[in-house]
């Protein structure tokens, strides 16, 4: 299986800021993947990165074992919906249909026209007059009738209704039952994505804090609730993800593929929404423990 | 992708176009009219033997728009930069559409390329039938004044107005993809534009070719050479004219080729400045005045013998290749602009 993405310390800086920072992945091809982290966590960033809009600061990136952007064959593989899904106001959706023939060689008109006419959209309808739901379907039939085989949506859903939000991510799922495309979502709501995607990457603070399948994210992550603990009582294997202490108990998330031994931990599962909290609590926390660790 | 790029400038290319056939056909319907009063003016004339003598009505025919034709023809590069050079790209970034149209299957070299050949051509086309418009209307009259070649009227002749819709595109795309927002983009291009026409036609203009220099004889009248006895510049001839030609300077010369001193002037008529330090009033002579004329006329004839204008000039005959060196000099920046857009843009976003 080849990796779909493959970034080696890849980073992107603004002035100081970096945006971005080192950050290695390996999305391997075939998957739905969600890339959910908080705003301005440097997801936009890593999408950027990976269609060409951006060029690295540093480390290296590549997709579909190409580098993004450079060349128009490169670019043919790769559908895009950025996000706020920009489309020209003044032109009809016809016009952007035209526009999608004229910028890919390999634009399927036929498929563009009867997504637009199996949505009960009007060919001859201005882009500025539709509504956010729908200009977001006009933005992912122009991106799905390239025939990617990668499709990357920044945020598509963010600004759209919980219905068009479901019609949204209903079209994504046919893109993929249809023809096999991989695809990486955004967003900063992980209800969005745990109905599309089967792998998952959470970008914290400008860093990949994990990347993985969801159905074994979801089998190796566990909450210990137990008397206070120390951080060092952890065993080795335990990799702790994040860390609650009230007086008398506490309360840790910790990432581990072997049996959880010690008797005094209670333990749980966690479902999807609490695995992405504890990695951005957790990320939060670390950006504040060199302070608060002097005498440690 | 050339399909793309038309697409995108209809409506810039239609109201374009649709205000140069308005113009053509004001212009076309008025300059039928000048080149009949010339006509008209150049038989009677010549049956009268006076063409040299009388006025031609040529100059003050559909006077307003005589007027305001060549500032129209000198703001419309600036307008070419403004409405359709800033806008291209920073319209582009600053709605986002950028991320549509450089994520699809065309490089961004490529899409850059096309919109800067595509548009850039279509405003110099436009830039070059205004000019040509404007040039046809505008030849009865120049045909009077002969001044084409002068410091401004330059600019509203001949082929360089092609160079500065160009130049005025390519900085206005510039300018946007720099800035990042159309408004701050239109701005920067109407400042750019004036500056680089100034600084063109002040400090790279006069040097495309050395001047040739001509001595000419003082005129023996009063009222052409001015006076200013103690002042560095003492003595001034007046203006030469060159038909269709540039004149650098007019200035007043020894026969050593230095300019008059003070105490020259003053040794050489010392009756004229003792008595009257301001040259006679012209038109009017009072008695009172008479002396002083008489005075003035006999000092000007004394210097003539030593003293001629220098006149360093252009002759009308360099007026097209200075054109084409204007247009050139204009084409190649634009060049250089797009060049820059080019690596500005990959820089900054692929």
């Amino acid at each position: 299986m080849t990796a779909v993405i493959e970034a080696n310390g890849l980073g992107k800086r603004y002035g100081h800021k970096w945006a971005l920072s080192e950050c290695t992945l390996a999305i391997p091809d075939g998957k739905v993947v969600g890339l959910v982290g908080p705003n301005g966590a440097g997801k936009t960033t890593l999408l950027h990165l990976s269609v060409g809009l951006l060029q690295p600061s540093a480390g290296s990136i590549s997709v579909l074992g190409g580098r993004p952007g450079t060349t128009a064959t490169q670019l043919a593989r790769v559908g895009f919906v950025a996000q706020d899904t920009p489309t020209r106001a003044g032109f009809s959706i016809a016009d952007h249909l035209r526009f999608g023939r004229w910028m890919n060689p390999n634009f399927d008109a036929k498929l563009a026209e009867e997504r637009i006419e199996s949505l009960g959209l009007d060919l001859r309808q201005k882009a500025g007059k539709l509504s956010g739901g729908q200009r977001a379907q006009l933005a992912l039939t122009l991106a799905m009738a390239k025939r990617p085989e990668l499709l990357v949506l920044d945020e598509p859903v963010a600004s759209l209704d919980p219905l068009a939000r479901r019609e949204f991510l209903q079209g994504v799922i046919a893109v993929v039952a249809d023809s096999g495309t991989s695809v990486i979502l955004s967003s900063h709501l992980v209800a969005d994505l745990e109905r599309v995607c089967d792998y998952l990457v959470v970008v914290v603070n400008s860093r990949v804090q994990v990347a993985g399948e969801i159905d074994e994210l979801l089998a190796s992550h566990h909450r210990l609730t137990g008397p206070r603990h120390e951080r060092a009582a952890l065993p080795r294997d335990q990799q702790l993800v994040n860390e609650s202490h009230t007086d008398r108990q506490s309360t840790i998330v910790v990432r581990t593929n072997d049996p959880i031994l010690d008797p005094a931990w209670t333990v749980e599962q966690l479902d999807l929404e609490d695995l992405v909290l504890a990695y951005m609590t957790g990320a939060a926390a670390q950006d504040r423990r060199p302070k608060l660790g002097v005498h440690s | 992708m050339i399909r793309l790029a038309l697409r995108e400038f209809r409506t810039e290319g239609i109201v374009g176009f649709a205000l140069l056939i308005a113009l053509g056909v004001l212009l076309l319907v008025t300059g039928i009219h000048v080149v009949n009063v010339n006509d008209a003016f150049q038989i009677a004339c010549r049956k009268a033997h006076s063409c040299s003598s009388t006025p031609n009505p040529v100059l003050t025919v559909e006077n307003p728009l005589q007027h305001a034709l060549p500032l129209i023809a000198m703001v419309a590069p600036a307008l070419i930069g403004i409405f359709i050079g800033a806008p291209l790209i920073a319209r582009e970034v600053e709605t986002g559409i950028f991320r549509l149209s450089w994520t699809q299957s065309v490089t961004l070299r490529r899409w850059l390329a096309v919109k800067l050949g595509v548009v850039g051509l279509a405003s110099m086309v436009i830039g070059g039938l205004l000019m040509w418009m404007v040039d046809w209307w505008l030849s009865p009259i120049d045909a009077v004044n002969m001044n084409r070649f002068g410091l401004s009227s330059f600019g509203y002749h001949g082929v360089a107005p092609i160079g500065y819709a160009a130049f005025a595109f390519a900085l206005g795309a510039t300018a946007g993809a720099l800035l990042r927002r159309t408004v701050p983009a239109m701005g920067a291009t109407l400042a750019g534009f004036v500056g680089a026409r100034l600084a063109v036609t002040y400090w790279i203009r006069p040097n495309f070719a050395s001047p040739l220099y001509e001595t000419v004889p003082l005129p023996i009248n009063e009222g052409g050479v001015s006076f200013a006895p103690g002042a560095t510049e003492a003595f001034s001839p007046p203006g030469v004219s060159v038909s269709n030609g540039w004149v650098y300077s007019t200035e007043a010369v020894n026969k050593a080729g230095h300019a008059p001193t003070a105490h020259y002037l003053l040794n050489a008529c010392p009756a004229f400045f003792n008595q009257a330090p301001q040259p006679p009033p012209t038109g009017r002579k009072s008695t009172a005045g008479n002396t002083g004329v008489t005075l003035f006329n006999n000092c000007v004839d004394k210097l003539s013998r030593t003293i001629h204008t220098l006149v360093a000039y252009q002759p009308g005959s360099r007026f097209w290749p200075f054109q084409w060196a204007e247009m050139g000099v204009f084409l190649a920046a634009a060049v250089a602009l797009c060049g820059l857009t080019y690596w500005w843009l990959r820089r900054q976003y692929a």
